[in-house]
């Protein structure tokens, strides 16, 4: 197995009872590579993220990070190993301002003889906001706002600068921009855009063609709980892609036997 | 605003844009029903131009009504040292409602080990245990008091957040548990006569020194540790404080821990200050302590509020109880009052999150 891949999985699986959400998923993706997954609704997007943070637990197959085989019991423990999702939900505190959000869960502390006692170094979180912000292109009014009083471009603003802040091996975000207004997608956007030139692993899962098409470099696309295409940017297109994606067309190395 | 990197503004950490904090709202309140009763005292006949906070003895050293003062923040000081672990509690998203027999039964245990063996000669007539528990160093009380208080907080935390027990229920039921320990303690006879060390504990403003004392402590640990970052964190948005890393559960026993503390400590003063531990102590002081925190601008919701602003709600509740009596009005006005305080404060937090959301 190369070195190059920062993720693979093999036969990845998941049944809910018997509902087979999943099916023999292979996967590879790159370092420095952006990765779109579309599919229909109910088409195992979601589900094939979930199994590799470790929400849930797969049925079946292997999953590699860096070439080491890794079984996430928990997303926090994905989370500790550095892949970073953004979810549909916003994981924000919302009585929180920007600084506390970032840092969440990772505070920078000093006196940490105090235990859990130990004290708030608010000064470096506040710079260390305002370098990751500048990074990747953030423009947020007054950082110590709290987060309910930010628009939902902002909040997923916040939520990505938080993957960006960490230096994550592996971002996933999945539809960042299905609830907001054309600007804001344009912001978040961008940050993708800084994300690839800092060479940051990126899985997006969309169904905006446009975004795809602007930002990523592949496109796996799901159908009933099994890849049916891994398609290179440069040789589709968005009719292309939207045939996979209703079933007129299934790639050759994806075809299933219907008998299973 | 063609260039859609663009955002809403500059990037900038401006101090002076900080909104209005909640707590001079609660102040301006204060003020208000001060000057309220001032006005009454000044207006009406029957009360002889007397004054409610300043003084009218003409005594050239003092402007205010020291005595008044005293009585204003020493009413309130012991359920306010229980109002400040009910704050942490709210600010998680729960509810506490066992603290006031918690105080109860706390009194008990540690005035049993706070005895003394002779009384003017004699030997105690509350005895409860033997001559070994007698005339104890008065930091054995204090410990024994506290271990019960942390002992039945981690109950309380770990059926709430292991269980999954909802915090009413779970404090509901520790509330008729603790009542009960408290009536079987000495079956239901006081435990009376402490040692005087014991006895200072509690013994003229030593009350407010406490709750002034522990105000600070926890205004601090709560606005400058990680302990009160992840306390706000996990009433804000419980499921993003776990995503984010933080032992949501053992934070929450932790803090269901330090409430129960806070109240076992006010059943210790209290006990002390009267010299006597009996079980039907501290009856409606849970509920005065949430009252103090919700007047104070604690969401019940979770997430917002500071131990300031419970400060300034215990001070609210002070002011009315002692200016009822100042006005010469009957106590069940004052409850009539001290409720429709309570509603309005919480009309009030709901209106300003519409308006801000």
């Amino acid at each position: 197995m190369s070195d190059d891949f920062v993720l693979r999985t093999e036969n990845l699986t998941k049944h809910y009872g018997g509902v087979h959400a999943l099916e023999g998923a292979n996967f590879e993706l790159r370092k420095g590579e952006h990765v779109a997954i579309m599919g229909d609704n109910g088409a195992g997007k979601s589900t094939f993220v979930r199994q590799i943070t470790g929400v849930e637990q797969r049925t079946n197959g292997r999953v590699w990070l860096y070439g080491e085989e890794v079984n996430f019991s928990g997303p926090l423990e994905a989370r500790e190993y550095g892949v970073e999702t953004v979810f549909q939900t916003l994981a924000l505190a919302d009585d929180l301002d920007v600084p506390d959000n970032l840092f969440l869960g990772r505070e920078r502390t000093y006196a940490n003889w105090l235990g859990p006692f130990r004290l708030l170094d608010y000064k470096a979180m506040r710079q260390s906001t305002l370098d990751a912000l500048n990074r990747t292109g953030v423009k947020i009014p007054n950082i110590r706002n709290t987060i309910q009083n930010m628009s939902g471009g902002q909040r997923q603003c916040v939520a990505i600068a938080r993957t960006a802040t960490f230096h994550s091996k592996l971002t996933i975000m999945d539809e960042p921009t299905a609830a907001l207004g054309v600007q804001e997608t344009a912001q978040v956007e961008n940050i993708i855009r800084t994300l690839k030139e800092e060479g940051e692993p990126l899985i997006l899962i969309s169904h905006n063609m446009r975004q795809v098409m602007d930002l990523v470099d592949r496109i796996i696309v799901f159908r009933r709980g099994r890849i049916c295409a891994n398609l290179k940017k440069e040789e589709t297109n968005g009719e292309d892609v939207v045939a996979y994606i209703t079933g007129a067309k299934t790639q050759k190395e994806y075809m299933v036997e219907n008998a299973t | 605003m063609a260039d859609t990197s663009q955002g809403t503004g500059g990037l900038t950490f401006d101090n002076s844009k900080r909104s209005w904090p909640n707590e001079l709202n609660i102040l301006l309140a204060l003020i208000i029903i001060i000057a309220i009763f001032e006005l009454v005292g000044q207006t009406f006949p029957y009360m002889n131009g007397q004054s409610f906070l300043f003084d009218t003895n003409d005594r050239f050293d003092s402007i205010f009504n020291e005595a008044r003062l005293q009585i204003i923040v020493l009413q309130v000081a012991i359920i306010g040292i229980i109002a400040l672990g009910v704050t942490q509690v709210i600010i998680t998203g729960g509810i506490d409602l066992s603290s006031g027999p918690l105080v109860a039964a706390t009194a008990m245990v540690a005035m049993s080990f706070a005895q003394t063996e002779l009384v003017n000669g004699n030997p105690n007539p509350k005895a409860l245990f033997g001559v070994w528990a007698m005339d104890l160093p008065v930091v054995i009380p204090i410990v024994v008091g506290l271990t019960f208080g942390a002992f039945i907080g981690a109950i309380n935390g770990t059926f709430i957040a292991y269980f999954r027990i909802p915090p009413f229920i779970a404090t509901l039921g520790m509330f008729l548990i603790c009542r009960g320990i408290a009536l079987l303690w000495s079956n239901g006879q006081p435990v009376s006569f402490p040692t005087e060390s014991f006895k200072f504990l509690g013994s003229g403003m030593m009350p407010v020194v406490w709750f002034l004392a522990l105000a600070a402590v926890f205004h601090i640990i709560l606005r400058f540790t990680v302990y009160g970052k992840h306390t706000y964190a996990i009433g804000s948005n419980e499921v993003a404080a776990r995503m984010s890393g933080i032992n949501v559960r053992r934070h929450k026993v932790m803090v269901y821990m330090i409430a129960s503390m806070l109240a076992a400590f006010a059943g210790i003063v209290l006990s002390s200050k009267g010299a006597t531990a009996q079980a039907g102590m501290g009856e409606f002081y849970e509920l005065f302590a949430i009252a103090m925190a919700v007047i104070g601008g604690i969401s019940l919701t979770g997430g917002r509020g500071s131990i300031i602003g419970t400060v300034l709600g215990a001070m609210v509740i002070g002011v009315i109880r002692s200016g009822f009596t100042y006005v010469k009005l009957d106590g069940a006005y004052q409850l009539v009052a001290m409720g429709a305080i309570i509603i309005a404060a919480v009309v009030l937090d709901q209106y300003r999150q519409r308006n801000r959301a």
